[in-house]
């Protein structure tokens, strides 16, 4: 079966990333691994603006880009304050296995 | 489409599939950092230069490091005890699969009104750095504070507090 | 004007002679040939360079140490590159019993593929650039970038706690540092008002009487070419700020592992890191391929290229022979206490030059807050920091 638009192979990639990054970040016990299944679930996302930008109908209006590249910023943010979280967790608990973290209270 | 799409595609694929399946902590984030590589020659092949680049310089060069960094202040590299998955990882593989299919069944159906090739958008740097400061100066300024309130929140939570001993 | 030509044939002779050696194929194939001759002769010539600054480096280190050097093998010791390198690859190759022999085995090849990548978007001479990419300068750090990772999987993957210390120490140096180089070069791309190389190249490469208009010569050029420096030096992890393999506790750090010819690699990665860094801060600051003064133009660009770089990679060994190396919470200070704020400051300082048109007023300006700024923070800021015994606030 051949895929016709181009754009919809970029799409399929993306869909299949996002797949796989939802799936680690719901499969895995360690917090870590989760983080990096939220990264690329991000990326994917990324991936499908910047596709959309190249074939849509207005690329030099550069709205997919703009949006790609705000949300690598802000990715990078939320990794930041995600591990640093990770960090301070272990530090307490002395373990990043989610599964045993099942207490709200100290 | 092209051989050279077909490679991108499936090395960024294998990447994050290793990523999620491997057991030992740090291959996988080494294999995040393969799929973080093929995302970039994706944009690359897109004509998206500048946010390859900066795809690299962001991810490869600082998230990867910070995740291995994190994984050995966390002692994640040692051989874990009883499993890697989740007690629940079937519930979150068929999540992931459903969504996945209800994602590619969308593309598959409308795949017949998505334009076709176009001629590759002339867009320089300077066009993107005219545009950030112009149309889009109040994004910008609002991701600079927020990078600003990320790095020092990120500070003060993995602080260690010092004991008092006197 | 007889001479003329023969000086443009000479600064050319690169161009010509690919040119003449791709002509025999057909059309289609030309371009194609032409980049792989390129990349060819990149792929030569600076290993070439690296065996020469080996031995240079060791002699030059000698004088200044007071002994010989080599001078074993060959005419003064020059051949020793030769027995070296024939040393290398018919040493036995171990790798050590625990290791994670894949991951052990690509870090060497990881980090000399991205070294030999940022060559890509060096402008060496007139038209002499591999790739004119209109974000050359983007490119070039995003492939320092991943020289890290490179340095985290041979120090991880090695089993050994001196090369995990070095690694975790070269890469937590590396990101500091990597902070205040590419904000010293943005000053540069702020006043050209592009991050293609040869754009920057060109944009310096104009003289008021006899003299270039190099961005070293300004105020702000002069901050930020001492910032690059500093970064750069910390970024080859070269002396002072050679902390992460520092022979005498680390044993080499995160290649002590490595022997023979994956040895020899990470060495070559090392020195090429050097000559790209190097290069980049003579394309930024120093004019690049341009003649230092407008009478010398008829001297082939790529001799001007070349030979700013050698001058950097003296200096690189000047500083090895002179001084000793810091301490972790020193360099760590010195990077986010000194470097940082002084670099942003500059970058304010920068856009203060670019928006006061002319006139000696903005020279007087300019000079008066970076000299400020520096006797300030640098002298009295620093003066009385007793640097007491560490406290390990994050490591537990």
């Amino acid at each position: 079966m051949g895929v016709a638009s181009p754009l919809a192979a970029y799409l399929l990639v993306a869909a299949l990333l996002f797949a796989i990054g939802l799936a680690g970040a719901l499969t895995r016990r360690n917090a870590i691994l989760v983080l990096i299944g939220i990264e690329l679930m991000l990326n994917a996302a990324n991936l499908n603006f910047i596709a959309f930008w190249r074939y849509g109908p207005h690329p030099e209006a550069l709205t997919g880009m703009m949006f790609a590249i705000f949300s690598i910023a802000v990715a990078a943010a939320e990794a930041a304050v995600g591990l640093g979280l990770v960090i301070a967790i272990y530090r307490y608990a002395k373990t990043t296995d989610l599964d045993q973290m099942n207490r709200m209270k100290g | 489409m092209s051989v050279v799409f077909y490679g991108i595609a499936a090395l960024t694929v294998a990447g994050g599939l290793a990523a999620v399946l491997l057991k030992n902590t740090v291959h996988c984030a080494l294999a995040v950092a393969v799929a973080f590589a093929g995302l970039a020659l994706l944009f690359l092949s897109l004509d998206a230069q500048f946010v390859g680049f900066a795809q690299i310089l962001v991810y490869v060069g600082a998230v990867a490091i910070l995740i291995v960094f994190a994984i050995l202040l966390t002692r994640g590299a040692e051989p874990v005890t009883g499993g890697v998955f989740s007690k629940s990882w079937l519930v979150g593989l068929v999540i992931a699969a459903g969504v996945f299919a209800v994602l590619g069944w969308a593309v598959l159906q409308s795949a017949h009104a998505l334009p076709l090739v176009t001629a590759a958008p002339a867009v320089t740097v300077q066009d993107i750095g005219v545009a950030l400061v112009g149309r889009y100066v109040l994004p910008l300024e609002i991701v600079a504070l927020l990078l600003t309130a990320a790095t020092i929140g990120a500070v003060i939570v993995a602080l260690h507090e010092k004991e008092r001993t006197r | 004007m007889a001479a003329a030509p023969i000086s443009v044939t000479l600064d050319q002779v690169f161009i010509v002679l690919r040119d003449w050696l791709t002509h025999f194929l057909p059309a289609a194939l030309q371009p194609f040939a032409a980049v792989v001759l390129e990349v060819v002769a990149i792929v030569c010539v600076f290993p070439g360079l690296f065996a020469l600054t080996t031995v240079f480096e060791r002699k030059g280190l000698g004088r200044m140490q007071n002994r010989l050097g080599p001078n074993r093998v060959g005419p003064f010791g020059f051949f020793q590159p030769i027995a070296d390198g024939i040393k290398s690859l018919t040493k036995e190759d171990i790798v050590p019993l625990n290791a994670d022999a894949v991951v052990h085995f690509l870090a060497p090849l990881v980090l000399v593929v991205a070294v030999f990548m940022g060559f890509a978007v060096l402008p060496m001479g007139r038209n002499m650039v591999l790739v004119d990419m209109d974000a050359g300068l983007l490119f070039f750090f995003a492939m320092g970038a991943s020289t890290e990772l490179s340095i985290f999987m041979a120090g991880w993957s090695s089993r050994n706690k001196y090369s995990i210390l070095g690694a975790m120490r070269a890469i937590a140096q590396m990101i500091s540092y990597e902070v205040p180089l590419l904000l010293s070069s943005v000053t540069v791309v702020m006043i050209a008002g592009s991050l293609s190389l040869t754009k920057i190249v060109e944009a310096q490469n104009q003289y008021t009487g006899i003299f270039p208009h190099w961005y070293v010569f300004t105020p702000w050029g002069l901050a930020s070419f001492v910032m690059f420096a500093i970064a750069a030096t910390a970024e080859t992890n070269r002396t002072p700020f050679d902390l992460p393999e520092g022979e005498s506790e680390l044993v080499a750090g995160y290649f002590t592992e490595y022997s023979g010819f994956k040895f020899a690699l990470f060495f070559l990665g090392e020195y090429l890191g050097m000559f790209s860094i190097s290069g980049l801060g003579a394309t930024l600051f120093w004019g690049g391929w341009s003649a230092p003064l407008s009478i010398l133009s008829w001297v082939p660009s790529w001799i001007w290229f070349f030979s700013k770089d050698m001058a950097a990679i003296f200096v690189f060994i000047w500083l090895r022979g002179t001084l000793p190396r810091l301490r972790q919470d020193q360099l760590m200070n010195f990077a986010w206490k000194f470097v940082l704020p002084f670099t942003l400051l500059n970058l304010v300082v920068t856009a203060l030059w670019r928006f006061m048109e002319g006139g000696w007023l903005r020279w007087v300006v300019c000079t008066a807050i970076l000299a400020g700024a520096y006797v300030l923070m640098g002298r009295t800021g620093m003066h009385r920091k007793h640097f007491g015994p560490r406290s390990y606030r994050y490591a537990e």
